[in-house]
Parts: structure tokens; C-alpha cells; sequence
């Protein structure tokens, strides 16, 4: 088997969400070094709030304020923090029943080993130093000092009004995966380092796929006779590209074509050039242009054949 | 509650999982894509059933584009059932054992007589530990990257506060595990495997799922379809699913409610079962499933290995049901309950009640 084709691939975007009444509140609280519960019909108090009661389904407005101590409910010593977590040192996740609350919150506890903590451990908020409306703004919870631990007082009403409420969410989300891109691609990646396009034919109905996937979809049956094709073939349809994309280098306007490469059972996609955009036409005889040491063809362009008959390609469109 | 001694809901037609297939699952599978996993997988399933690719009246497959983080690649998974010309198709983003579900009720509604279900994940492709925090509360949760095995921890020691079990009681439920996979050939880990070292104490290496890639298929047919194609057709005599409220913190995390309340419905508690096949990917999950399906002490529970032993996330849950038919497939089973899992620490449970022949009423 030749080595396997690997390329590393990051997926990585802001999630940008409106919060609504309810986490707009409890979350311009922590802004502001207030924690917000919600008061149910029956009298729970939800910490982080819901806007909905989870037991009954009914809609929650009675806003709380809760202390900043509370009690650990569970907790899980973390050796080796990954990224985006709390803190970079080793850390307890812990669940934390603020006093005044019924339910508890899940975060970080910062204690120097596992042997610091345990559950019906008294801890207290450590609020980050810069706050911008978000979970983090609790930065981590910490041990409350000897002497200091006394539980606090039930929650208080509160109005959740705020100066200059945070309305949107942003975060950040990444993730690192390698590519793969398996056999039959594999393969045809790997002819055209060598400037050989291959596609590979399905041994029921002899369709040759240009770039194979593995499969043929109305057989559903493995592809496996790897079958070079072109380097010619014929423009089936096409479009005249007007808006630049970002990050491309080419200039607007250009054509972008399907093209049907002899031997081919199905068109593959390319830009055109080497002729003006209003010229370009169904039936036009193209070729690859390679440059430098890039994988793919840089464009097609015309060989100055005749154009294929419409015949030839109908199948193909 | 379901009629004794017919499959199925009242009224309802009888529909049973009459084949099943999966890849031997493995670290990493660098060498093929996510179709050429699956094809082999789909092809053995339908040559079970005596089936052609594309003639399943119905098809439905689960994967989530987060673990390969290549959007829409279910899609391309298409190109593997024969989906040209168009068939009747579906797709969750779920483990494979919600679009069992799906086709089912399907099958259920008589808008189909077979069906085609398929799951596949590719987690070797990222972190898993990273893509699924992605899962949680967006709000709240996720901006602070609690992994799996962190909140399964959390609930390991609510667990071990509450005196239902210890570090050396989930080290034997690990070992128990890996040794039924001896006889599992499609397993990862065929063997017991050390404790290890705390990954989030007090889960070690050896009390979490080894991490892979792997596929599975399910045909399902209805009545006599069903017996023309299996010589014992596990019936499923019921299934239903069920989830928590989604804060980890207002959930008694030492119970399974949603378990509970799923085999309730799904007929669970009606008989015995002698096999369990349960989706608890980590030992501290075995505990809390086994006492909301207040198990019984005989009962073979995971014989399979169970995902300690294979857990290819998205098709882990579709496998418990797979396995579960299996048993009654070969004989080895009259009554078998099979469970899925959704989310951290088990917060969406799915319970099937499968059945062999010999439970069948006969006019
Ligand atoms: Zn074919």
C-alpha cells in the first residue's frame, strides 16, 4: 500500500447566539459580580438559570440573586487541562450548590491536589479579572478560608436589570483534525503529483468516476480498476464568475466550467482560460495547464480542436 | 404496554432486526474513507437479508460531521447503499440506534416492509475528548471544554459518595468487559487491559472506552417478510427513548430517570431478560443502567464486551442493538434488552425489547 496522504485540517469559527431574557441576565450578573438564579413555581432555585422549568415545562421570569460561596456536590481531579479549560495548572471540575440554590453549577476549582478536596467542600467564586458577559467571567472557584465558610442566606428577588445588558454570545470554537482522504482518492492524489488524472471504474456498470470516492452509488459497489483519463475533454456547461472570492488571487471575471475529460463518466470542475469569458461555449475542447509543483491543474484551456457534438456529452451534463 | 406473546405495540405490526454487521473496529483507519468503511459493512448486513443494495423500502443512517469535521459527509456515505436512482432515505445526527428508531416507526406506519440502518464514526480523525464538548450547553458549559471523561468522572464519584460502588468495584466491571470481548472478533480490546493511571480521577484509562473507528448496519423487516429472511428474527417487542434536563446540575447524576421511564414504555419490566447489552461507555455507567433496569443478577450483561471494548462513537449504540439481535439470532437468547446513549453521563437513554420465536404467539 502506498503511504497514506495525510493533511491537517482546522475547523474554526465564532458561534455568535442571541441569549434572550433569561442568560442575558444571569450573564451580565456575572459582568457585574452578581450570580442570578431563577425561582420555579414550586420554589427550586436554578443556578446557572433556565428559562424554562425542567421538571414542568412552564416558562421561569422570578430572577434571584444567589451568594458567591457554595458547596461542592461532586467533583473530578483533572492531571492534565486541555485546551479552552478554566485553568492550565491540574484542577478539580467540580459541580457547585451556591448558597441559596437548589441545583449546581458546573466549573473549575483551583486546589493544590486531589487531597485538598472533597465533596461538601465550602468554596467561593474567584471572578476573572476582565468580565465581558460569559461563564468565564466566573474565572474558577477556589476554597473558601478557614473561619470564612459559613453558608449564606437564602436567595433574594432580584430584577435582573442591568446597565449596558449583554444581548449576543461569541465563542470561539476549534478544532484540529488530520485529513484523510482514504483509497480510491488516495490514489487518484497521488497520479496527479505525477500529472495523471485517473478515475476508477465500477466493475457492474463500467462508469468511470473522475475524482473516484471508493463507491458507485447506483451499483453500490466498490470501485477498484484505477482507469487514467484526458488529459482532454469537453466543456458541458459553465458560468461566468463575477464576485472575487476572498483569499483568491484570481481576477473577476472568469469562467468556471463542468468538464467532461475523455474517458470520463462524469464531469469534474475547473476554471477555464486562455480565452475571453464571452467566447466560452458547451462543446469547447479544453486541456490542463499544470504550473510549478501544484497538484491540480491551474485552469484548462482550448486545444483549438472542433467542438464536440452535443451528442457526445448530453450524458454528462 | 404491549399485548403478551405478540411483538410490537397493540394493533401494531410485528417488525424485527433480521441482520446485522460491523467493521472489526480499530485505533485508526488512515487507509479508508468513511464509505469504503462502510460498504463492506452494508453489503454483509444485506446479504444477511437477502436483500439487493437500494431494494430496502426504507434507509436511515446516523454519523455526526463533528467527529471527521467534514460537513455534510453523510451524504457521501450514500454513495455506498445504492442510492441512485433516489431511495427513501434519512439521516440523524445521532448514534445509529436513534435512526433504528427512525426506521422502526417507519416500518410501523407500513410505508415500508424493510430497512436499511447504518452508523459510522471516524473519531481518529480528531480529538475526541475536544469535538465532543462541542455537544454541551452552548452557553454555560461548552465555553469552559468540560470533556466526556471529565463530567463522567463527576458522575463517578456522586456514584462513589453515595456508596453504590468504589475504584475496585468499576476495575471489575472493566475486566469483566474486555474478557467477554475475547470471544468478540470485531472488538478492540480483546482482553483485560491494566487499570492505568488517572485519566480524571477517579476514572483511570482502564475505566474508559478505547477511543476508534468502526461501522454497523441493521436490516429490519416486518412479519412474515422478517421470517422469510431470518430463521429467528429478534423481534423487538418495544423501544422508546427518553432524555434528562440538559444542565448536568439539576440531574441526580447517580440515577438514570430517562432509562427508566424509556423500558418502561419499551415493555422493559414486563418479563426477565436474559441479556442486557448496555451503552455505557464508561464502568461508572454500568452501575447507574443497571439499577434503572433493575437487572438481575444472572443476567448476561454485555456479553458483547460492551463499548469498553469497542466504541465507535455514533455507531456504538446501533452495535448493542445489533449484538443483542445477534444473541437471539444464534440461539443464545430468548429476551434481551438493548440500550443506547446520547450526550454526557447518559443524558438521552434509548431501551429496545428484543424477542426470539419461541415468545411468539402462534395462531
Ligand atoms: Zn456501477
Amino acid at each position: 500500500m502506498p503511504d497514506v496522504l495525510t493533511a491537517p485540517l482546522v475547523v474554526e469559527f465564532p458561534f455568535t447566539r442571541s441569549l434572550g431574557p433569561v442568560l442575558s441576565a444571569f450573564l451580565t450578573g456575572l459582568r457585574e459580580r452578581v450570580v442570578l438564579g431563577i425561582r420555579t413555581r414550586d420554589g427550586r432555585v436554578l443556578v446557572p438559570p433556565a428559562e424554562y422549568d425542567p421538571v414542568t415545562g412552564e416558562d421561569l421570569h422570578a430572577l434571584v440573586r444567589t451568594a458567591a460561596t457554595g458547596t461542592v456536590t461532586t467533583w473530578a481531579w483533572n492531571p492534565a487541562p486541555r485546551r479552552g479549560q478554566p485553568l492550565a495548572t491540574p484542577f478539580a471540575w467540580v459541580l457547585v450548590r451556591l448558597d441559596g440554590a437548589d441545583t449546581a453549577l458546573l466549573h473549575a476549582l483551583d486546589a493544590p491536589g486531589p487531597e485538598a478536596v472533597r465533596t461538601g467542600l465550602r468554596v467561593r467564586v474567584r471572578w476573572a479579572a476582565r468580565r465581558t458577559g460569559a461563564i468565564t467571567d466566573i474565572a474558577c472557584f477556589e476554597p473558601c478560608p478557614p473561619g470564612t465558610d459559613a453558608p449564606a442566606g437564602p436567595a433574594v428577588p432580584h430584577d435582573g436589570v442591568f446597565p449596558d445588558p449583554v444581548t449576543i454570545l461569541t465563542t470561539p470554537a476549534r478544532l484540529d483534525y488530520t485529513y484523510t482522504p482514504g483509497r480510491a482518492l488516495g490514489r487518484h492524489l497521488a497520479a496527479l503529483a505525477d500529472r495523471r488524472i485517473t478515475g476508477e471504474r465500477c466493475p457492474s456498470c463500467h462508469k468511470v468516476y473522475v475524482p473516484p470516492r471508493g463507491a458507485c452509488p447506483t451499483c453500490a459497489v466498490a470501485t477498484g480498476e484505477q482507469v487514467e483519463v484526458g488529459p482532454r475533454g469537453t466543456v458541458t456547461t459553465f458560468c461566468v464568475v463575477n464576485i472575487k472570492a476572498r483569499n483568491l488571487t484570481i481576477d473577476v471575471p472568469y469562467v468556471y466550467a463542468h468538464i467532461a475529460l475523455d474517458g470520463a463518466g462524469l464531469a469534474l470542475h475547473g476554471r477555464i482560460a486562455g480565452i475571453p469569458c464571452d467566447q466560452v461555449r458547451m462543446g469547447l475542447r479544453v486541456e490542463p495547464v499544470w504550473t510549478g509543483d501544484a497538484r491540480h491543474p491551474d485552469h484548462y484551456r482550448p486545444t483549438g480542436e472542433p467542438d464536440a457534438a452535443y451528442d457526445t456529452y448530453k450524458e454528462l451534463l | 404496554m404491549t399485548r403478551p406473546g405478540r411483538p410490537g405495540p397493540p394493533g401494531a405490526r410485528e417488525i424485527a432486526i433480521v441482520a446485522f454487521a460491523q467493521t472489526r473496529h480499530r485505533r485508526a483507519t488512515p487507509e479508508l474513507s468513511e464509505p469504503e468503511m462502510l460498504l463492506p459493512v452494508l453489503r454483509e448486513a444485506l446479504d444477511q437479508a437477502g436483500l439487493r443494495p437500494g431494494e430496502a423500502g426504507f434507509t436511515c443512517s446516523g454519523s455526526s460531521d463533528y467527529l471527521a469535521g467534514r460537513p455534510f459527509s453523510f451524504t457521501m456515505a450514500l454513495d455506498t447503499v445504492g442510492a441512485w436512482p433516489p431511495v427513501a432515505e434519512s439521516h440523524v445526527e445521532m448514534d445509529g440506534a436513534w435512526a433504528l428508531y427512525e426506521a422502526w416507526v417507519k416500518l410501523l406506519t407500513g410505508e415500508a416492509d424493510t430497512a436499511l440502518v447504518y452508523a459510522h464514526g471516524t473519531s481518529s480523525s480528531g480529538e475526541l475528548r475536544d469535538v465532543l464538548t462541542r455537544q454541551l450547553d452552548p452557553y454555560c458549559t461548552a465555553p469552559l471544554w468540560p470533556d466526556p471523561v471529565a463530567l463522567a468522572a463527576l458522575q463517578a464519584q456522586a456514584l462513589i459518595d453515595a456508596g453504590e460502588t468504589d475504584e475496585a468495584a468499576l476495575a471489575r466491571i472493566a475486566v469483566r468487559s474486555r474478557a467477554a470481548a475475547a470471544t468478540n472478533p470485531y472488538a478492540q480490546l480483546r482482553g483485560p487491559v491494566p487499570a492505568g493511571d488517572y485519566v480524571v480521577r477517579p476514572l483511570r484509562t482502564g475505566d474508559c472506552p478505547p477511543v476508534g473507528d468502526g461501522a454497523a448496519a441493521v436490516v429490519l423487516a416486518a412479519g412474515d417478510d422478517a421470517r422469510r429472511r431470518c430463521a429467528r428474527p429478534a423481534w423487538i417487542r418495544g423501544m422508546d427513548h427518553r432524555a434528562e434536563p440538559h444542565a448536568l446540575g439539576v440531574r441526580d447524576l447517580t440515577d438514570s430517570v430517562s432509562t427508566r421511564l424509556a423500558a418502561e414504555r419499551a415493555g422493559a419490566f414486563d418479563a426477565p431478560a436474559d441479556t442486557a447489552e448496555l451503552h455505557a461507555p464508561f464502568t461508572s455507567q454500568e452501575v447507574v443502567l443497571r439499577k434503572a433496569l433493575r437487572l438481575a443478577d444472572g443476567v448476561a450483561v454485555n456479553p458483547s464486551g460492551g463499548p469498553l471494548a469497542a466504541n465507535p462513537v455514533m455507531a456504538a449504540g446501533l452495535i448493542r442493538l445489533g449484538e443483542a439481535a445477534a444473541r437471539i439470532h444464534r440461539g443464545e437468547s430468548g429476551r434481551a434488552l438493548a440500550h443506547a446513549t446520547s450526550g454526557p453521563c447518559l443524558q438521552q437513554n434509548l431501551v429496545a425489547v428484543l424477542e426470539g420465536p419461541e415468545r411468539e404467539e402462534r395462531p
